[in-house]
């Protein structure tokens, strides 16, 4: 059921702390085998046992994808989210036994592109770290431009601009210094593809800008992982067996399913890959539809769920699991 | 009658639509014959689009029936040539040119807009972006899969092949990197054994 999601045993073999808001993990199989081949833009789905919890966290691969011996994430603390990037920050240390899912690529590179236009935004630099290393040993033409909050807070921006100062380009918004997209774009040699990586408003805006200028949409990619949103807890009635589970305040409905031992699919946990669609047998009440994958019709009518991300408010709610 | 429904075939076989007027910073137009309608048609629909544009057209057997319309929209710029052929360097150079928001339409017969979408591709635009309209001729622009010798504007079914002369059955099957659809040989059973040539579509 859950394709894509084969496991690997691994061990934590390095904590780095980036700066103040970031951490950097390594990962090593345990079995001392060689972890797979990804693409540039792939993530790992991080499993993270915490008490009685267990969540399940995707993370843009930012190694080398040539290089076998290794897995390594970046993690930016989010005091406000619901605990994973917490326990990764204070629980995880060198040494300790974890579990990856198979790497997954849902922002991988459009190879017939002639040239890479990549923007991030803050944490969303970490798929294009493995996306340039990928490029560079390939001879791909690549542009990053980079908004950081401050330098102190830019991750890997100081490496990256060192390493390829003509095609790096670091904005700082402690400094006032804004990415010029209209001109940015209108510049673009034609067979440019344009990848971006960031807070919402961020995709949004260079969606919105790119689009108005002329872009072709198989030309534009954007990755955003929503992390599931707490919410009123509610009850999924499971159809094959009438079964009832209740979904807490803090999980989402996935993660219920999956408390209860039922085998669910997924593959990004956020919104983006449509492997979790369910199908709602029947429904009295209301769906707060957080995901990027149904359609505003499919959203409206009422037949589908994507458990990820979204949740429901009201009095039953019977899916076809 | 400019407009051709095309009944519905195999997945091979490229659709065309109708040329809307996009956003973009720059607009190239390639046509040929009867596409010069289509290119009226948006003129008419999108006032302004005209002076970004770059228009590229064969008028073929049309003589300057068209020609003259498309003066009077006064592009930007304006190439009336005789054949592809001779406009081909003119369009990879604009391609090569260009810059990202680049809308390209292309207009007219088959051939015309096949290897027109062929140089846009080349150039990284991708193919779902490109609009295309067909107006005019249904002829096509077939290549012989025995001797892979290309024959231009085949208007019946069989036709024999310019090059190594095989009786060819028309295929919907199409290529987009030769801009042809495939000619296969029709009586290589039993040879001499040809149905009776009919004008395509009839
Ligand atoms: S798991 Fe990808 S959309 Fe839900």
């Amino acid at each position: 059921m859950s394709a894509g999601t084969r496991k690997i045993d691994v061990t934590v073999t390095d904590v780095v702390e980036v700066n103040e808001l970031v951490k950097r993990f390594r990962f090593e199989r345990s079995d001392g085998g060689e972890m797979p081949t990804f693409s540039g833009g792939a993530h790992t789905v991080v499993e993270m046992r915490d008490g009685d919890v267990t969540r399940l966290n995707p993370y843009s691969l930012m190694s080398d994808p040539r290089d076998r011996r290794a897995f390594t994430i970046s993690v930016r603390r989010d005091e406000a989210g619901r605990g994973g990037s917490l326990y990764m920050h204070r629980q995880v240390r060198i040494g300790d036994r974890m579990v990856l899912s198979y790497p997954v690529n849902l922002f991988a590179l459009d190879l017939r592109a002639k040239k890479h236009l990549m923007i991030a935004g803050g944490i969303g630099i970490t798929p294009f770290l493995a996306q340039i290393k990928q490029l560079s040993a390939t001879g791909g033409r690549f542009e990053l431009h980079y908004s950081v909050r401050t330098a102190a807070l830019g991750s890997y921006a100081g490496e990256l601009a060192g390493r390829f100062p003509a095609n790096v380009h670091v904005y700082h918004d402690d400094q006032s210094q804004v990415i010029d997209l209209a001109r940015l774009l209108d510049g673009q040699p034609l067979g440019t593809h344009l990848y971006v990586c960031g807070p919402k408003g961020m995709i949004d805006w260079v969606i919105r800008t790119a689009t108005d200028h002329g872009w072709p949409a198989e030309a534009v990619h954007y990755e955003e992982f929503l992390a599931p949103q707490s919410g009123k807890p509610f009850e999924v009635t499971l159809a094959s067996t009438g079964r009832v589970i209740t979904v807490g305040e803090h999980q989402s409905m996935l993660e219920a399913l999956e408390a209860a031992g039922v085998d669910a699919p997924y593959l990004c946990r956020g919104g983006a890959c449509g492997q979790c669609e369910t199908d709602v047998v029947r429904h009295e009440g209301h769906f707060i539809h957080r995901d990027h994958w149904l359609t505003d019709d499919q959203k409206t009518c009422g037949k589908k769920i994507m458990p990820c991300v979204s949740r429901f408010e009201g009095k039953s709610l019977v899916i076809d699991r | 009658m400019t407009r051709f429904q095309f009944p519905k075939s195999i997945a091979s076989r490229p659709v065309y639509g109708r040329l809307t007027a996009r956003p973009g910073s720059a607009h190239l137009m390639v046509a040929d014959a009867e596409g010069a309608e289509a290119l009226l048609d948006l003129a008419a629909a999108a006032p302004g689009l005209m002076e970004r544009a770059h228009v590229i057209y064969l008028p073929k057997t049309t003589g300057a029936t068209y020609a003259r319309r498309l003066e009077t929209l006064s592009p930007a710029q304006l190439y009336i040539g005789p054949s592809y052929p001779a406009a081909e360097p003119r369009l990879r150079k604009a391609l090569s040119d260009a810059h990202m928001g680049l809308q390209v339409y292309l207009a007219g017969t088959e051939g015309l807009m096949g290897q027109a979408m062929r140089e846009a591709i080349e150039a990284g635009i991708p193919a779902g972006a490109i609009q295309t309209e067909h107006r005019g001729s249904v002829a096509r622009r077939m290549q012989c899969v025995h001797c892979k010798g290309i024959t231009e504007d085949v208007t019946t079914d069989p036709f024999v092949c310019a090059h190594c002369g095989l009786n060819l059955f028309v295929r919907d099957h199409y290529s987009r990197r030769m801009a042809a659809f495939q000619g296969v040989c029709i009586d290589a059973e039993d040879p001499g054994d040809v149905p009776p040539s009919k004008e395509l579509y009839s």
